[in-house]
């Protein structure tokens, strides 16, 4: 069973240990440490009003989640007055079966991808290969990923885990009709390969398949940002186009969107614009050029709908630039495929419950500093960590939070709210502490704290307390 | 605002947990200067804040605690903590702690908004411009993440260290990249924690400055802790420290008496 029907999110922690020895996995993390925030940097030093286009993304948002049904009605009688279809699916299993329904109905035998988390999300290819249809990826990042059987291990790079030497194995074992002698040193060399082995596909496919970035209400209009234009020739060559997106994608109008991309690629990969941005408006016209003869929307929801009216609705303004997780310690440190589902970094740790469950997801909430670095740059200015602490509210509020950690509060809170036996108990405490260290000034291991002495010191106390010295000594005087 | 003592504002001295169990030579420093800057200074009775309940949530203890602190400090002027994190708590988290009961979270707001980290509160509030105090060294200094992500600490400390004689600044990369602490953090997810703090005392030490500085004691233990496992030596130290001229009253973090004596 893959990975998407069966995360392995519980074993975050494990996951995360494997990664962190990872060699390959670090090298590749470290260059995307220092590359998306330095390209966002400078993309934000360029244009001042910035922060005010945050606002005002942020309120094009929120106005239409709190309109939501409004607009998804608008954009489905444009939809169908262009000539497309729309099919709403309440789940995951719903949306690929209207899928694979219409590659039934054409007879299709492959298919071109555009990229599409949300296709990652209704593990989409599971499904279209058990149907007989093979599925193609046609992004770079993508295609990799799916030569070596894996999900993508961030929202708009997939393969950013990998090296480039790692790469060039992939394509010298899945591209065996190639001479065996070919010079794959140079990324183009592997771009070049890659282009030319879709372009047959792109030619062959009966059907493409995209996501979107954005759905627009005013027109039913579907928009992707792309930078390889693989999404174009996924869309324009075959007969047919489905598009599979979930809900909260709908924005009002072309201007509203127009906003929102003025943020996402400068938040994404510092670029003013991603090269391509493409709007697909139902299928093709008498007088157009070209386009697909049939056209189709998948609405999924999956449980968002149910996260409207919640302390998680705000996470339903996210745009996917993925930010959050190219900021974010935790993530530099594990990589993406450690969260163990689709949606990786602070973003992920936010969603992921509410599409799983907290049961399955709630280490991910867990893992992070609060450091708040994801908030501070997010486009769309989600609190992301505010909404890991109602995640860690709603764990300990359903008894989910480990043994341990309820106890250790517990006690903790216990002396705390009893400040006259907590002076006296971290005194005596503390003197001891001070006492054992006064040869080091740290401990190199403490009972029950094995997770900070296994990989650092632990500072020693002077010995008395502030407040216990501060009697002692302001009333001496 | 209650009407103001002859000496000046009186401010409520918040240590935090870790200061009053672990470095009260920050406590004695953080009192130096809120009485150079013409404060008077009093210590109550106390414990914690409620941070650790309210991140792990707990939001029942944390409320209880964070009701404890709001009864202790209400009466003064102002409530000031050498901590950015636990200021952060009290400053941004008390009032939405109270969230469903209107008039606690009245309270809190008013309680939040007298409470400030130290450094932006001499800098901000009583508008210090320097400090009197020589420490003749090179050092560097971290940004924690509350103080300057919740609070907007960042340029206050830097100007009050630029008046500190003979003292140094080397900019480290990545100041503003957290240290892997996140409190409960540390000891839930050690190895992860490890792993950043491992990558903090990269740049800490690329900075070439033997002194590191920061204005939280938390994540000044976990980057001295880190240190020191490397065998680096390097003195670690909180910032109001070097402010208050007190370096000689207390060994750097993590160092035993007598080293820096």
């Amino acid at each position: 069973m893959s990975i998407h029907a069966n995360p392995t999110t519980p074993q975050f922690k494990e996951n995360a240990h494997k990664a962190l020895g990872d060699p390959q996995l670090q090298e590749a993390m470290g260059k995307l440490r220092v590359g998306f925030t330095a390209a966002r940097q400078m993309a934000m030093a360029k244009l001042p009003e910035f922060e005010a286009l945050r606002d005002s993304a942020r309120d094009i948002k929120n106005h239409t989640l709190a309109h939501l049904d409004l607009y998804l009605e608008a954009y489905e009688k444009k939809v169908t007055e262009s000539g497309g279809h729309v099919h709403f699916a309440r789940t995951a299993e719903e949306a690929r079966k209207a899928i694979v329904d219409i590659c039934k109905a054409r007879g299709a035998k492959t298919v071109t991808k555009g990229k599409s988390m949300v296709s990652e999300e209704i593990a989409l290819n599971d499904a279209l290969q058990e149907a007989g249809v093979t599925p193609v990826e046609t992004d770079l990042g993508e295609y990799i990923i799916q030569l070596r059987g894996e999900i993508p291990s961030h929202i708009i790079a997939p393969a950013v885990h990998l090296t480039k030497d790692q790469v060039e194995n992939d394509f010298r074992r899945g591209h065996t009709h190639l001479p065996a002698d070919r010079d794959l040193r140079e990324p183009t060399q592997l771009l070049t390969e890659a282009r030319g082995i879709l372009r047959e596909k792109f030619l062959a496919a009966d059907i493409g398949i995209t996501g979107a970035n954005f759905l627009i209400a005013e027109t039913g209009t579907s928009i992707i940002v792309t930078n390889e234009g693989n999404g174009d020739l996924t869309q324009i060559l075959p007969k047919c186009h489905i598009v599979i997106a979930s809900i909260e994608k709908i924005t009002p109008t072309l201007e509203d969107v127009s906003q929102l991309l003025r943020v996402l690629a400068r938040s994404a990969t510092g670029q003013e614009m991603s090269v391509y941005t493409t709007l697909s408006t139902g299928p093709r016209r008498p007088d157009d050029v070209d386009g697909p003869e049939e056209y189709h929307v998948v609405l999924l929801d999956n449980g968002r709908s149910s996260m409207i009216g919640t302390q998680f609705q705000e996470m339903l303004r996210c745009i996917r630039c993925g930010a959050c997780m190219n900021h974010c310690p935790v993530y530099h440190a594990v990589g993406g495929h450690a969260y163990g589902w689709v949606y990786p970094g602070p973003m992920g740790a936010v969603l992921t419950p509410s599409l799983i469950g907290v049961e399955k997801g709630g280490q991910l909430p867990n893992a992070s500093t609060f450091c708040g670095r994801c908030e501070s740059v997010c486009p769309m200015r989600i609190p992301l960590p505010g909404m890991m602490r109602h995640w860690r509210e709603r764990e300990f509020e359903r008894h989910l939070a480990p043994a341990g950690v309820r106890y250790g509060l517990g006690a903790w809170a216990f002396f705390a709210k009893r400040p006259s036996l907590y002076r006296a108990a971290t005194r005596v405490a503390m003197h001891v502490m001070g006492y054992y260290a006064r040869k080091t000034g740290k401990f190199h291991a403490l009972p029950l704290a094995s997770g900070w002495t296994d990989w650092r010191d632990f500072p020693a106390p002077e010995g008395e307390t502030f407040q216990a010295k501060w009697k002692r000594e302001r009333t001496r005087k | 605002m209650n009407e103001a003592t002859a000496r000046g504002k009186s401010v409520g001295l918040m240590a935090t947990c870790l200061v009053d169990l672990f470095r009260p030579t920050v406590g004695f420093a953080a009192a130096k200067l809120l009485e150079d800057a013409g404060c008077t200074v009093d210590v109550p009775s106390q414990t914690c804040c409620g941070q650790p309940a309210y991140n792990s949530g707990d939001k029942a203890h944390a409320r209880a605690l964070a009701l404890q602190m709001i009864e202790t400090f209400e009466k003064y002027d102002y409530v000031v903590t050498p901590s950015g994190s636990c200021g952060g708590t009290m400053i941004k988290h008390y009032p939405e702690m109270f969230e469903g009961d209107p008039e606690l979270q009245r309270r809190a707001q008013r309680f939040s908004a007298k409470c400030f980290e130290l450094v932006s509160f001499l800098t901000d509030v009583m508008k210090i411009e320097k400090v009197a105090s020589a420490f003749p060294r090179r050092v560097t200094y971290h940004d924690s993440c509350s103080g300057l992500r919740e609070l907007g600490v960042q340029a206050q400390p830097r100007k009050l260290l630029a008046t500190v004689q003979g003292l140094e600044l080397v900019e480290m990369k990545d100041s503003d990249v957290c240290c892997g602490f996140g409190g409960t953090f540390a000891v839930k997810f050690g190895e992860i924690s490890g792993q950043i703090v491992e990558r903090k005392t990269q740049d800490i030490i690329a900075s070439e400055a033997p002194v590191l500085l920061a204005g939280d004691l938390g994540c000044l233990m976990n980057m001295a802790g880190r240190l020191s496992r490397k065998g680096r030596e390097m003195e670690v130290r909180h910032v109001a420290e070097v402010l208050a001229n007190m370096t000689d009253e207390a060994p750097p973090i993590g160092e035993p008496a007598g080293v820096a004596r």
